[in-house]
């Protein structure tokens, strides 16, 4: 019975504007959520762009505070890219089967394939002249994960190797000095190499944001023309997926059960922090409908409207995970470490057990809405 | 007009399917089973997994996936590999947690090893290693090392036909080895081709009681159906006892966690608190000048990822049927038992109570395997022993989610060498005590053969 007043409502509601006391529509939702996840690849695309120039200038005239400037900017132009992870898992432009997730973002990275490592100076491509005459995006895209997962030739995590290299110290990130650009062995290929994955990066970003753009004929004016419920179960698979399989187990549970450095998200950079923080900030975004000065129906309107029991409390739990990820002691990689009581491990596993919860509220929020959500991968 | 006790039949069984009741046939794996039919029918976890178990089998899926690099790697705790190896990660010949196939011809191997032997038998009961090659041929080495060697299958095409007269043809493999780097194998050399089976439900399998396979044993045929059925018997590695095999090819594993350490260091060169010898030979390392990595590097996989790999597989779980009231495929499921297929691919089985992983518990499965030994005739027979196995006799392979083996896997190959190219070539293949079914299964009319294929495609 229940459903069925449900059914009636969305179809009566349909057409009607908000505002002035009628009932939000799904549709109006779905609709913010377009505008929302625009505006989140358009600053993802704009930081981007600005890291490429700051890459630029250090190429041009390698020196430490450059190179700093670069690196800046690099964990500048994760902090929007992160908050569109939540816009992944349901074969949208960033996945579908052309989608550019695994250029974009892959890890773990083994770094050996890009460059020299501790104890092998001569691995990786940049150092492969013979195999490898000539570094170009074209190159650099075939390489990646070719004979293996962990064989990452670009992405932020392979920027972010060559920005700080590898991280071999407990209280500071990586700290490749600026000379490998300039007097240091392989100079010319490595800033070739750093030029071309930045250039291909931007370049996958404008084929996303162009997907999303409005006024086009493009993924954005398909979306749109769901039936509002379809997208509304497109929306909630990103946060179920994104909360359970992505956070809580690949990147939150495998590095605090193994307690290795590799398993963290942002190795080079001592930044996996900001990782967590920002994809579950991207959950709350599209929840509470607010990102930057943008605000409007978000999520909650619709669930509140189903379900205003597991509505506020699933509100709540998204609240407390992003707030149980700000508590994560800095670095990740050594949070991390210890006894399972150690206050960094205290931490890590109140988010994870935050972000369970999470997933199976939202799992119970979908059935209220008719449809299964998953929260691991293969799910139908 | 309905009698009122087919009505009764009829709302249970609506009952029963709706509510997901035991009885009900899509069921492979109880309460574990999954409701999947895409490429990733075979990767999901248990259906009732717990929140902590999820949370290890992630770990281990992450361990299972992702390729091992050589020692001494900045990737420490996924650093191992080699000198000599058959592929770089458990999932490049499990892929999907799926079935590999024999190579095409001209490329190397992967998802298919070459175990190797002499004749006797070691203390354990084990078959002799060769000596310079030992258990495994390894198809793959680290850089500045030579692989043992690889191998090459060529097929022969054999013509048969249907008792209606239609006929078939079966492809007999041969193998050849080339590029040997350690001279000719032992003149004497048991040579056993192995594609990589599917994980899933394994968990399942192991949570069955021993009591519950010894009930079926059958070793003297004492009922006269023709099909005996034993348990292999093999070597405990931890307990340092002999106890019943029941994975592998020919069950020469008695549990999941030596399965899963004998496969890191037999196909991934990788050492464990299990199987801390390296998997080469002392004579090959000579030959070649490699030493073995200082003890502190070793075991290169510490017994906590070894367990998280053991529990992933332990809770891949079975994807359910399709299709079970399909009046062709109950037709076939009938004809299943009346061709006596059914014999040895055991419809239903009860999970014990005491399973370390709760979820396996007390569950009514549906694997089609009895995981004893049957001698499948001089047809199937590879010629070397293992354990209490004869070259003609290898466990009753499990069938559940056969019918998913093409979604997940792209392709139908199927049997120990994946010689069968599809279900109907696999029961031709069938010899010894398979052969009345497989006698059975040919002279059948058309329509039942096609019956009793579309009964295994719901698998």
């Amino acid at each position: 019975m229940a459903a069925l007043l449900v059914s009636c409502d969305r179809d009566g509601n349909k057409d009607q504007a908000a505002g002035d006391g009628q009932p939000v529509t799904e549709g109006q939702v779905v609709e913010h959520y377009a505008k929302l996840v625009s505006a989140t690849y358009g600053d993802a695309l704009s930081r981007a762009r600005e890291m490429q120039e700051d890459i630029e200038t250090f190429l041009s005239g390698p020196t430490a505070e450059l190179l700093e400037k670069a690196r800046d900017s690099w964990t500048a132009a994760r902090i929007p890219y992160l908050q569109t992870e939540v816009f992944r898992f349901y074969e949208g432009p960033i996945d579908d089967e052309d989608g550019p997730e695994g250029l974009l973002n892959a890890w773990p990275m083994d770094e050996a394939y890009i460059d020299y490592v501790e104890g092998d100076a001569s691995a990786g491509v940049i150092n492969n002249a013979t195999d490898y005459p000539e570094i170009n995006a074209k190159l650099i895209e075939s390489l990646n994960e070719k004979d293996g997962e962990a064989n990452i030739s670009c992405g932020y995590h392979a920027i972010e190797f060559l920005l700080w290299g590898q991280d071999l110290s407990a209280d500071g990130p990586g700290s490749r000095p600026h000379t490998d650009y300039s007097t240091g062995e392989n100079a010319e290929r490595r800033s070739e190499y750093l030029r071309a994955v930045t250039g291909f990066l931007v370049a996958k970003l404008e084929e996303v944001e162009a997907e999303w753009a409005p006024g086009k004929d493009n993924y954005r004016s398909g979306f749109l023309e769901l039936p509002s419920r379809d997208a509304v179960e497109k929306i909630m698979t990103g946060m179920s997926m994104l909360s359970g399989f992505e956070m809580a187990s690949e990147r939150l549970n495998v590095a605090y059960d193994t307690k290795a450095q590799e398993d963290e998200h942002s190795c080079f950079s001592d930044t996996t922090h900001n990782d967590m923080i920002y994809d579950l900030t991207g959950i709350a975004n599209v929840w509470s409908g607010s990102y930057g000065d943008l605000s409007g129906p978000g999520l909650e309107v619709v669930a509140g409207q189903i379900a205003p029991e597991l509505a506020a409390s699933l509100g709540a739990k998204i609240k407390a995970s992003v707030e149980a990820s700000k508590a994560i002691p800095v670095p990740f990689d050594q949070a991390i470490l210890g006894e399972d009581d150690a206050p960094g491990r205290r931490a890590i596993l109140t988010t994870i057990e935050s972000l369970e919860d999470q997933a199976e509220l939202l799992v119970a929020m979908g059935k209220e809405m008719g449809f299964g959500v998953p929260i691991s991968e293969g799910e139908e | 007009m309905i009698s009122a006790g087919r009505w009764i039949l009829y709302s249970w069984a609506w009952f029963a399917t709706i509510l997901q009741l035991p009885g009900d046939d899509r069921l492979s794996g109880g309460e574990t089973t999954v409701f999947v039919t895409n490429d990733k029918a075979f990767a999901r976890p248990l259906a009732n997994i717990g929140r902590l178990t999820r949370r290890q089998h992630t770990v281990g899926n992450s361990f299972f996936n992702q390729n091992w690099v050589a020692a001494p790697a900045s990737t420490t705790a996924r650093d191992g590999l080699g000198y000599l190896f058959n592929a770089r990660s458990c999932s490049a010949c499990h892929v999907r947690d799926g079935r590999g196939s024999p190579p095409v011809s001209g490329e190397d191997a992967l998802g298919l090893v070459i175990r190797l032997s002499v004749p006797g038998r070691l203390a354990t009961g084990g078959p002799v290693p060769d000596p310079a090659y030992g258990l495994q041929l390894s198809e793959r080495a680290l850089p500045g090392v030579k692989p043992e060697g690889h191998v090459r299958v060529s097929y022969r095409e054999e013509k048969g036909s249907y008792g209606d007269g239609s006929s078939f043809s079966l492809r007999k493999p041969t193998y050849e080895v080339v590029e040997l780097a350690a001279g000719p194998l032992h003149p004497d050399i048991r040579f056993s081709p192995r594609v990589a089976p599917a994980v899933h439900g394994l968990g399942l399998l192991a949570a069955v009681e021993e009591e519950e396979l010894r009930r079926r044993e059958d070793p003297g045929d004492l009922d006269g159906d023709g099909i005996s059925g034993r348990m292999n018997r093999v070597w405990d590695y931890e307990a340092e006892k002999v106890i019943a095999g029941r994975f592998g090819w020919k069950g020469n594993q008695p549990s999941l966690r030596q399965q899963t350490a004998g496969a890191f260091v037999g196909d991934l060169g990788i050492t464990s608190p299990l199987f801390p010898g390296e998997n080469h030979t002392d004579i090959y390392a000579k030959l070649h000048g490699f030493e073995n990595l200082p003890a502190s590097e070793q075991p290169e996989l510490d017994g906590k990822i070894l367990q998280r790999v053991t529990t992933y597989l332990e809770t891949l779980a079975p994807p359910a049927r399709r299709l079970v009231d399909d009046p062709v495929v109950r037709r076939g499921q009938n004809l299943f038992s009346r061709m006596k297929c059914a014999s040895c691919h055991t419809p239903e089985m009860r999970t014990g109570e005491f399973h370390e992983v709760a979820e396996l518990r007390n569950q009514t499965i549906r694997p089609y395997t009895d995981l004893l030994l049957h001698d499948m005739g001089e047809e199937l027979s590879d010629g070397r022993e293992d354990f209490m196995a004869s070259g003609r006799e290898w466990r009753t392979p499990p069938l559940w989610g056969i019918g998913l083996q093409e979604r997940v896997n792209g392709h139908t190959t199927l049997l120990h060498d994946g010689r069968a190219r599809d279900l109907a070539e696999a029961i031709l293949w069938h010899g010894g005590e398979g052969r009345t079914a497989r006698e059975a299964f040919r002279k059948a009319p058309l329509e039942e053969r096609s019956a009793l294929l579309s009964f295994l495609q719901s698998l």
